[in-house]
């Protein structure tokens, strides 16, 4: 499950490059990945963006620094000087750590998110309940942009390396990642998969991440935004039950309208709740089957290629 | 259940910490909209912390409520939902408190 803390050795996950046919497992914190191993530790709460900064200053330095003892002071001293063996008691000591849980990956989507920017690539994020139509949309996207706008795509799945192999006969170079039982990509596996994916200059890179609407909202990636996909097969009342993913979108696109006729499903009521946990957020009606609606989602995708991304403020990675 | 994965975090930042000595409580601050359930951190971390200095340790989670400030009006109020709006009637809303997800502290046994 979780590869920070050694506890999910028995992890499947591993990364496939569709393009050499090199497969490498994956592990988290292995030696040629970014190495970034002191700074949640000492959590400086805050802007994510300065916690590589203060990580590397205070690197070593937690033992003497950053413990505040409360209660019996007069014990400050004695583990760092253990010099009292004739003194034995059971004592406790409160330490204060101040750490976020999540620093070290947001620490890492910093530095991913940066790389996008000195390259000029818009990076996007799009997560879905599975099925919605991530990996439909993608192809119909590739197809029909890969005369004008350069893509590259980083496919999440738990397991099987079919949707990377939709992507790559649809032109677009891609790298897919098995999370194996992780059911979110982290900053860590986009940091990995970039070096393979290896995106030119202001291209797109589409990172699809595993079809979960719930823990992939809590794990930056390095994205400018991510894009809900949410399809009319579902409930109107999505965004309501997970809102913290559609809080977290800049983009919800309505998947499948073509169904529409079939289906007991009110657009209108979609785009309100959708609007009650995010009134900022943009959305675009479209069906990847049949093509209707897609020139508004290319026209943001135009508008926001070769750089033009980073000139809007974004403030959707702040964290409490 | 990505609860296991946070939980796998905090045994990992607190050992870090701990550096080989025994761990006998953490407190976690965790905001009602963090999309963490504590329930299910707490269920996580018995097993996770087992064979490890945490072993043991209480787990004290505090959970933070959801506190927002509306960018319309600037009235301030509890936010028990993400999709509720202000009484002015405007969902702009910067979320003050609730999606805290931290370790405020590890209380460390000592044999001197």
């Amino acid at each position: 499950m979780c590869g920070h803390c050694g506890c999910g050795k028995t992890t499947a996950a591993s990364i496939l490059n569709l393009q050499t046919g090199t497969h490498t497992a994956l592990e988290h914190g292995a030696p040629d990945s970014i190495p970034h191993h002191h700074e949640h530790q000492h959590g400086h709460a805050g802007h994510h963006g300065h916690a590589e900064t203060h990580a590397h200053r205070h690197e070593h330095q937690h033992e003497h620094s950053h413990q505040h003892i409360h209660g019996d002071t007069s014990h400050v001293g004695h583990e760092l000087e253990n010099s009292h063996p004739e003194h034995r008691h059971l004592d406790t000591s409160v330490v204060e750590l101040e750490a976020r849980i999540l620093a070290k990956n947001d620490a890492l989507a910093t530095k991913n998110r940066a790389w996008f920017a000195q390259w000029d690539i818009l990076a996007l994020n799009l997560v879905s309940s599975p099925g919605a139509g991530k990996t439909t949309l993608l192809e119909r996207t590739i197809r029909d942009l890969k005369a004008e706008l350069k893509l590259f795509v980083v496919e999440g799945d738990q397991s099987t390396a079919r949707d990377g192999q939709r992507i790559r006969a649809a032109g677009a170079p891609v790298v897919q990642v098995n999370t194996g039982t992780g059911c979110h990509l982290e900053a860590d596996m986009v940091a990995r998969v970039l070096r393979e994916l290896n995106p030119s200059r202001n291209s797109i890179v589409m990172i699809e991440n595993v079809g979960n609407l719930v823990c992939p909202a809590l794990f930056d990636l390095g994205e400018w935004a991510k894009v809900v996909v949410l399809s009319v097969t579902e409930g109107e009342d999505k965004p309501l039950k997970y809102p913290h993913m559609f809080r977290a979108a800049r983009l919800m696109v309505l998947n499948k309208i073509d169904l529409l006729p079939h289906v007991e499903f009110d657009t209108e009521h979609a785009a309100s709740h959708a609007r009650q946990v995010n009134p900022d957020i943009v959305i675009l009606p479209i069906s990847a089957r049949t093509g209707q609606g897609l020139d508004a989602w290319y026209g943001w995708l135009r508008a926001l290629s070769g750089g033009r991304a980073s000139l809007i403020v974004d403030n959707r990675h702040r964290r409490a | 259940m990505h609860e296991l994965g946070i939980t796998c975090n905090i045994v990992a930042i607190v050992r870090e910490a701990a550096n080989g000595r025994k761990v006998s409580r953490v407190t976690l601050e965790v905001g009602r909209h963090s999309g963490i359930m504590a329930d299910a951190l707490a269920f996580c971390f018995e097993v996770v912390a087992r064979h490890t200095e945490l072993d043991g340790a209480t787990l004290d989670i505090r959970e933070v409520d959801g506190h927002a400030r509306c960018l319309a009006c600037g009235a301030e109020f509890a936010a028990s939902t993400l999709y509720e709006p202000c009484a002015c009637g405007s969902r702009r809303l910067l979320l003050l408190k609730g999606e805290e997800l931290k370790i405020k502290t590890m209380e460390l046994e000592e044999v001197d």
